[in-house]
């Protein structure tokens, strides 16, 4: 938008990250080709350029990791919990270091802004490691009883939407228990996963306790179904969750899922709007909305409806998109082509249903993925785009009149991860929080992390927690 | 019961008609089948309801029916009503010996035995209800101004496969659990053995539970499993009493809305239960909210 005070362009530096052509398999504590040799190209999302070329992993090298990972495993597990704790508090360290490299890494890799990746995920990252660390030599008094065992060879499948936090919430709680792990990043983002190899290689932890494999989703079910796996841990689609929920039946792995949502933010008339609007705006266009816990339903009490959305609508004209390197940037490109067109395609459906389509002028760049900040009004609780996650920028709103229907709306969803609550009422954020069927509740806040607090959903939202005491359970035998 | 006159009185016993217990009351299968159960060496003993794919159905919706006020009772009143159902059992503890002798085959005193450790399992679960919560949440020290508490809850309407053998003291060892966390149940009894289940109804029923909070269906798990491992609005599903291939089949129907599935593994019912049979059945919701700052300095008492 035309504004009094433009801002100059405020690049982050591309230099302090060098990234190679070329990357193989990180397996048993070496860099490798795929066993066929294949390889694919990883992109930056807000350029189209190609970043490098990374091998892509098939069967024969789930295989190799897995048995890697398992050679590696007696020993990992029976090294004291205290010097286990030291690995890991050395790659908290070391991520630390290298935070402002892996930021710039993943905000080319990702295309989210450089805001996000250095103020919140490579801060979470770190911290998430240093958390965990500290728990490898306190197991026993961690309410799962005398001495908990880990389970094995962990198979984790992350997603791209926050690749170095998501494997920073998978790696970390497994070496922690004295579990080995291999990690699937997602096929759009290996590019920090690979440098995270490298972290482990620096903070001299033995081979094949982390091995990493880059590849599609064959690669990712490989893993998963690979009889030698005793843990699976997948964030990701529901329709995916539900495989794996499906293939592990019957065998004895333990499984964890963080799947979708459709976060309801619940606006009451009490709430102090201009706080409410930027909970709203960090709800839905934190990372272009490519978050799980997104809050993309906005129900709002009718009474203050116009109020609210008159502000909403000035505050989104006045959200930068652009360069995501810059650091003035608000929204940064979506991940990828394909997610880029599901997103296009579920806002054409939420025309096509009825809806009003909203979107504050904004112009966008012409190589990338791009998609403008966008609010649906006139939405009911049958629109698709009130139903199905679009996990992009897209926020659906909805009206209420009491807390009782805010509620049933709320919970009206096969999801179950988050939801927010705007009231400066006391009692009614407790009984409204007490009501909803989420597995986070943000009250006058959202989009709120941090590793000592459990994360994770309702119904079909998955089960098992992240983050936290909760977070160990997934990795022990208990 | 099978128990008929002695040859010393003209009087004919009164028999009992084994009656499903759902939301509350104590219908017959809706199927109008019944099956035959004998005791270990075969002779008869009563028939039992043959349920259907529609009794378990209309369990469901008892089931969900009772959810949220048995979730929203207090932890203290879901305690004492558990109590209750031990206060109960131990009052009708020679009829429950004598079903479970019959069922499994038992001499008096191990019957007895088995009987008392299933009330004393009520005992252990009622002191559970207001402790859980502190056990398994609190409060986590996020690094920044949030106050940010995590706390289980009760993930909905469970599906429990009861275990086939262990007749009275399984059924109890995997019924209470479920219940004292706030969810409601929907039990499938032993196939060969449900008349003890039966008659836990009727003293369920007479232990202030609310209706709904527990039914309990006698007949094959292998014909009512799939429906209620499928059903959408079961929230998990206990497989205590499946063989190995129904729980595998049970597992892959219960993944289509993903429900919590606690495996079967060797049980010991006598055993220390710990709590996993509780938390499997726990979601754990966390609260944040901003704290705000009374300024830098603070207090300085």
């Amino acid at each position: 938008m035309a504004s009094a005070f433009e801002y100059a362009p405020a690049p982050e530096s591309r230099s302090v990250v060098d990234i190679a052509p070329s990357y193989g398999l990180f397996i048993d504590g070496e860099f490798v080709d795929a066993a066929d040799g294949k390889v694919f190209k990883t992109v930056s999302p807000s350029s189209e350029e190609v970043l490098s070329e990374v091998a892509q992993a098939g069967e024969a090298d789930v295989d190799r990791a897995v048995k890697a990972a398992r050679k590696a495993f007696e020993k990992w597990s029976a090294l004291p919990g205290s010097e286990r704790a030291k690995y890991l508090f050395r790659i908290a360290r070391i991520i630390q270091e290298r935070s402002r490299e892996l930021a710039v890494l993943e905000t080319l890799d990702n295309g989210k802004p450089i805001k996000e990746t250095r103020d919140a995920d490579l801060p979470l990252v770190a911290a998430h490691f240093f958390y965990y660390a500290g728990w490898a030599d306190k197991l026993d008094h961690a309410g799962y009883g005398p001495n908990p065992k880990p389970l094995g060879v962990a198979g984790q499948v992350i997603p791209w939407n926050f690749p170095l936090l998501m494997l920073a919430w998978k790696i970390a709680p497994a070496l922690a228990t004295g579990n080995t792990v291999v990690l699937k990043p997602a096929e759009t983002t290996p590019l920090t996963a690979l440098f995270f190899a490298d972290i482990c290689r620096q903070a001299g932890l033995p081979k094949g306790v982390v091995n990493i494999l880059t590849g599609y989703g064959d690669a990712g079910a490989a893993l998963v179904e690979h009889p030698d796996v005793n843990k699976v841990a997948f964030t990701g689609s529901t329709a995916v969750g539900k495989k794996i929920a499906r293939h592990v039946a019957g065998t004895d792995k333990k499984v964890t899922l963080e799947l979708g949502g459709k976060g309801a933010n619940i606006v009451f008339d009490d709430a102090p709007i201009d706080q409410a609007v930027e909970g709203i705006v960090n709800g839905i266009f934190f990372n272009q909305g490519q978050v799980c816990c997104a809050g993309s339903r906005l129900l709002v009490q009718e009474s203050i409806q116009d109020e609210l959305l008159d502000s909403l609508k000035r505050r989104l004209s006045t959200l930068r998109l652009g360069d995501p390197l810059d650091k003035n940037t608000d929204i940064g490109a979506i991940n990828s082509a394909e997610q880029l067109a599901r997103i296009t395609a579920l806002a054409e459906t939420g025309e096509a249903e009825g809806a009003e389509r909203w979107s504050p002028e904004c112009e966008l760049p012409s190589a990338g993925y791009w998609f403008a900040p966008t609010l649906f009004t006139n939405v009911t609780q049958a629109h698709t785009i009130a139903r199905d996650e679009i996990f992009g920028p897209v926020l659906s709103v909805l009206s209420f009149r009491t807390p009782d229907e805010a509620v049933a709306k709320a919970n009206n969803s096969q999801y179950g991860l988050s939801a927010g609550i705007w009231t400066e009422k006391g009692s009614r954020i407790l009984a409204v929080a007490n009501k909803l069927r989420a597995g986070v509740v943000w009250a006058n806040t959202f989009n709120k992390f941090d590793p000592t607090s459990p994360f994770g959903g309702y119904k079909e939202s998955g089960f098992g927690r992240e983050g936290g005491r909760h977070g160990l359970e997934g990795y022990l035998d208990v | 019961m099978s128990e008929t006159s002695s040859s010393s009185s003209t009087r004919l016993s009164v028999f009992k008609t084994y009656k499903l217990y759902v939301g509350g009351k104590f219908p017959r299968s809706e199927s109008g089948r019944v099956y035959e159960v004998s005791d270990s060496k075969g002779k008869w003993l009563a028939n039992a309801p043959l349920s259907s794919r529609k009794d378990a159905r209309d369990a469901v919706v008892a089931a969900r029916k009772a959810f949220g006020g048995w979730s929203g009772a207090t932890a203290y009143n879901r305690g004492q009503i558990l109590y209750r159902v031990a206060e109960m059992l131990e009052g009708r503890r020679e009829q429950f010996v004598r079903e479970v002798a019959d069922a499994e085959g038992l001499s008096k005193s191990k019957a007895g035995a088995v009987v008392d450790a299933a009330i004393d399992r009520w005992v252990w679960y009622a002191g559970w209800t207001d402790k859980i919560a502190q056990i398994v949440g609190g409060a986590n020290p996020v690094a920044g101004p949030y106050f940010n508490l995590s706390t289980p809850e009760p993930t909905g309407v469970v599906t429990v496969v009861a275990p086939q053998e262990s007749s009275f003291l399984g059924l109890v060892s995997v019924i209470a659990p479920v219940i004292a966390t706030g969810n409601t149940a929907v039990v499938i009894a032993s196939e060969k053995a449900p008349l003890p289940a039966l008659s836990l109804g009727e003293v369920l029923a007479t232990s202030d539970l609310p209706g709904g909070v527990v039914n309990i269906l006698s007949g094959k798990a292998a014909e009512m499993g799939p429906h209620l491992a499928a059903h959408q609005d079961v929230n998990a599903i206990d497989l205590a009493g499946a063989d190995s291939v129904l729980a595998t089949e049970l597992e892959i129907a219960a993944a289509d809305n993903l429900k919590r599935v606690l495996r079967p593994g060797a049980a010991d019912w006598s055993a220390d239960p710990g709590t996993h049979r509780m938390t499997a059945f726990l979601e754990t919701k966390t609260v944040w909210h901003p704290t705000g700052s009374l300024g830098a300095s603070g207090s300085a008492y």
